[in-house]
C-alpha cells in the first residue's frame, strides 16, 4: 500500500466488501442521499454549520487525556484516552447524528428513524431530532429495551417514539431489520440515521467521515502534545464506527498499528460471542458484504456480549478490508475482562467507561505492558459508563 | 426456450394471466411443501415461487417474517428447499419453480455450487430480493450459463433506466412491487399500478407479474389485467398461520382461494 488509501470505490465497495445489497425500493433512496452526501461534503456553507455544532453543541474538540497513573501502573507504554465520552449525550455516536440530521435537513426529509443497541446511538439521534423538530422513530430489540431502560427513558423524553423489536433474537440486528422495513414503507419524508459504519453504501464511508474527527483531532492533538505520531491505536468494534473513526486519519501513516477490539463474550471457543473478524466469515448482511456470525447454511446466529452495543453479527465493510489487507488487526475480549477493563479505568484514573469501551481497555492493559516507556497508545474512550450502572450492578448482586 | 418463457408465451397467445402463489418452504413443517406444491398446480396455478427462509427476512412483514421462522425451527436451508424443488420436478415437468430469498444462504453456499445445486434441481428462476443488478452481474452469469432465469424487482420508484438496466439483465419475468413497504402491507392503489405499467411497458418486453398487496380474488383479478400475472404470498400464509394445528385445513383454504383467484382472473 504505497498508494494514498482511497476507499470505497464510487459503488461502495472496500475490495469484495461493501456495496449496496439493498431491495429496489431502497436504491432510490440510497442513491439519492449518496448524490447529497457527496454534494455537500465539499460545501463550505454546510461544512461551517457542522463544526460550530460540533464545537458549541457538542463540545468539540473532546480531550486527548494521558492517563499517567494507569500508564505507570502497567508499566509499559504512555496511555492516551481519546474522550469521546466528554461530548453531548455521553459517547461518540453524536458525531455522526449531527451529520446526518443536517443532511436529512438540507434533503427536506421530516422524519428521522434509526436503529438503536445500547441506545446512545438511539439518544444521540433522539437528540438531534429534538433540537430540529423532527419526528424520531427509534427502533430497539426488545432485549436491549430491557437492559439499557435508562437509556430508553432518555430517548422517551427527548420526544421520540421507542419501537421495541420483538422479532428475531430481539436485539441490534433485528432493530436494524425493523429501521429498514419502516424505511422502505416511508422513503419520500424519512431519513434513516444508521449508527455505525454498516449497512449500504454510502453509509459505510458517510458515516466514518462523520467520525473521522475523531482520529484528525487525536493526531493533531497527540503532535502537539507528545511531540510525535503515536504507535499503536485500540478501538472497541461492534459495527465499528468509533474505531473507524479514530482509524482513518491514521491509514497512510503506516508506522501507526491499528487494533479493532472485538466483543468475545463467554470466549470465542464457546461460540457465545460478538465477534465476526475474528471467528466468522464473508456474506451479506443489511446492505453490504462483509464478515458475520453465520452458520453453514448462512442464517445469522444469535451473539452474545455483555455490551449491547457490541452485540451485532456483522462489522462494517471498511474493517474487512483493514483485516484482509493486513493494515489494521483485530484481536477480542471476553466479558469478564471487560468487566476488568472497566474497574481499572474507573479506579485508577477515576473515568467510568462504557462497557463497549472496556473491552478497548481491556485489551490495553493487555497490550501496555508489553511495550516500553517511551511509547504511545491512544485508546479510544467511546462513551461513558453511566447507562451501564444497572448492567453492572445486577452483574455484582448489588441492588440499586 | 426456458420453461418460464414457455410458460409466459402460451398464456399469452390464450388471453390468460399467470396466477403465481409463494410459500416458504418448510412452513409449518418440511412435509407441508411437497404437497402444497402439487394442490396448488392442481388449484390452476402458473408458476411457483418458493421462499426459502432467511434469518433476517429485512423486506418481509409480519406474515413472511414468522413463516421463515417457523421453517427455520424445522432447520429449513436452501439445500433442502432444493431437495423439495427436485422432488417437485419427479412428478411436474411442466410448472416453473422460482426460488425467492436473500443472497446470504447463496452466498454461503458459493455462486457457482448453488447455480449447480439449482441446475441439478431443475429450479427455473431465482429471485434474489437484496440482490440489485448493481452487485448481480456474477450471480446472473452463472444462473443464465444454465438457462435458468434471474428475476429482478421493479418498484413504484424505479424510473427508465432501472427499468432498462433489469431488462438488460433480467430474464423470464420482472416482478413489480406494486406499494413501497414490505410484503403483506398496505392497500393496493390499481390507478397508480396501471400508470407504472405504461412506463415500464414503454421500457421492457418482459413480462410482468405485479405482487405486494394481492389479497383476494378481486385484488388477483386487477393486477392481472394491468400485467401478465398477479403474485400472492402473505394472504396464502395466513391461512397455514391460522391452521397450524391442523395444516390439511390450511391446504383446502389455500387451495379455496387459489382456485377463485384463477375464476376472477379468466373471467
Amino acid at each position: 500500500m504505497t498508494e494514498k488509501y482511497n476507499m470505497p470505490d464510487e459503488r461502495g465497495h472496500f475490495g469484495p466488501y461493501g456495496g449496496m445489497f439493498v431491495a429496489e425500493t431502497l436504491m432510490l433512496p440510497i442513491q439519492e442521499l449518496n448524490a447529497a452526501y457527496q454534494q455537500y461534503l465539499d460545501d463550505p456553507e454546510f461544512i461551517a454549520e457542522l463544526d460550530a455544532d460540533l464545537k458549541y453543541y457538542v463540545g468539540r474538540p473532546s480531550p486527548l487525556y494521558h492517563a499517567e497513573r494507569w500508564s505507570r501502573e502497567l508499566g509499559g507504554a504512555q496511555i492516551y484516552l481519546k474522550r469521546e465520552d466528554l461530548n453531548h449525550t455521553g459517547a461518540h455516536k453524536i458525531n455522526n447524528t449531527i451529520g446526518q440530521a443536517l443532511l436529512a435537513k438540507r434533503m427536506g426529509k421530516t422524519r428521522i428513524i434509526a436503529e438503536t443497541g445500547a441506545g446512545q446511538h438511539g439518544v444521540a439521534t433522539a437528540t438531534v431530532a429534538a433540537r430540529l423538530g423532527l419526528e424520531c422513530v427509534v427502533y430497539m430489540g426488545a432485549v436491549d429495551v430491557a437492559r439499557q431502560s435508562l437509556n430508553v427513558y432518555r430517548m422517551k423524553l427527548l420526544g421520540a417514539t421507542v419501537v421495541a423489536v420483538e422479532s428475531g433474537s430481539k436485539t441490534l440486528k433485528d432493530a436494524l431489520n425493523e429501521a429498514l422495513r419502516d424505511w422502505v414503507t416511508n422513503v419520500d419524508n424519512t431519513f434513516y440515521i444508521i449508527g455505525t459504519v454498516a449497512g449500504p453504501h454510502p453509509y459505510p464511508a458517510m458515516v466514518r467521515d462523520f467520525q473521522a474527527i475523531i482520529g484528525r483531532e487525536a493526531k493533531q492533538q497527540c503532535l502537539d502534545q507528545a511531540g510525535r505520531l503515536p504507535d499503536t491505536l485500540v478501538a472497541c468494534v461492534g459495527g465499528g464506527s468509533n474505531a473507524i473513526g479514530l482509524f482513518y486519519p491514521f491509514i497512510d501513516d503506516r508506522s501507526v498499528k491499528m487494533i479493532g477490539v472485538e466483543a468475545a463474550g463467554d470466549g470465542v471457543e464457546t461460540g457465545r460471542h460478538s465477534a465476526p473478524l475474528c471467528a466468522g466469515r464473508p456474506g451479506v448482511l443489511h446492505g453490504n458484504r462483509t464478515y458475520l456470525m453465520e452458520d453453514d447454511d448462512g442464517e445469522i446466529i444469535e451473539t452474545h456480549s455483555i455490551s449491547a452495543g457490541l452485540d451485532y453479527p456483522g462489522v462494517g465493510p471498511e474493517h474487512a478490508w483493514l483485516k484482509d489487507t493486513g493494515r489494521a488487526h483485530y484481536v477480542n475480549i471476553t466479558d469478564n475482562e471487560a468487566l476488568e477493563g472497566f474497574h481499572a479505568l474507573t479506579r485508577m484514573e477515576g473515568i467510568i467507561p462504557a462497557l463497549e469501551s472496556s473491552h478497548a481497555m481491556a485489551y490495553t492493559m493487555k497490550l501496555a505492558p508489553t511495550m516500553s516507556k517511551d511509547e504511545i497508545i491512544i485508546v479510544c474512550l467511546s462513551g461513558r459508563g453511566d447507562k451501564d450502572m444497572q448492567t453492572m450492578a445486577q452483574r455484582e448482586g448489588i441492588e440499586l | 426456450m426456458s420453461r418460464l418463457a414457455a410458460t409466459f408465451e402460451a398464456l399469452a397467445k390464450s388471453g390468460r394471466k399467470a396466477l403465481v402463489p409463494f410459500i416458504t418452504a418448510g412452513d409449518p413443517r418440511p412435509d407441508f411443501t411437497l404437497p402444497m406444491m402439487h394442490a396448488m398446480v392442481e388449484a390452476g396455478v402458473d408458476v411457483i415461487e418458493l421462499g426459502v427462509p432467511f434469518s433476517d427476512p429485512m423486506a418481509d412483514g409480519p406474515v413472511i417474517q414468522r413463516a421463515s421462522e417457523r421453517a427455520l425451527e424445522h432447520k429449513m436451508s436452501l439445500r433442502r428447499t432444493l431437495a423439495i424443488a427436485a422432488e417437485f420436478r419427479k412428478t411436474n415437468q411442466h410448472t416453473p419453480v422460482v426460488l425467492m430469498g436473500y443472497v446470504n444462504p447463496i452466498e454461503a453456499m458459493g455462486y457457482e455450487d448453488f447455480a449447480n445445486a439449482a441446475q441439478r434441481a431443475d429450479i427455473d428462476g431465482v429471485l434474489t430480493v437484496d440482490l440489485p443488478p448493481e452487485e448481480a452481474e456474477e450471480c446472473a452469469a452463472l444462473l443464465k450459463a444454465r438457462d435458468i432465469d434471474p428475476i429482478f424487482l421493479l418498484a413504484p420508484n424505479s424510473g427508465d433506466e432501472r427499468i432498462k438496466k433489469m431488462d438488460a439483465v433480467g430474464s423470464g419475468y420482472l416482478y413489480y412491487v406494486s406499494l413501497k413497504g414490505v410484503t403483506g402491507a398496505g392497500h393496493l392503489n390499481t390507478a397508480d399500478v396501471e400508470t407504472k405499467l405504461k412506463q415500464i411497458r414503454a421500457n421492457t418486453r418482459l413480462p410482468i407479474a405485479i405482487g405486494f398487496g394481492v389479497k383476494d380474488a378481486q385484488t388477483a383479478k386487477a393486477v392481472a389485467d394491468l400485467g401478465d400475472g398477479a403474485v400472492i404470498g402473505s394472504a396464502l400464509i395466513s391461512k397455514i398461520e391460522a391452521n397450524l394445528d391442523d395444516p390439511e385445513r390450511a391446504k383446502k383454504e389455500i387451495v379455496e382461494l387459489l382456485a377463485a383467484m384463477r375464476q376472477a382472473m379468466d373471467s
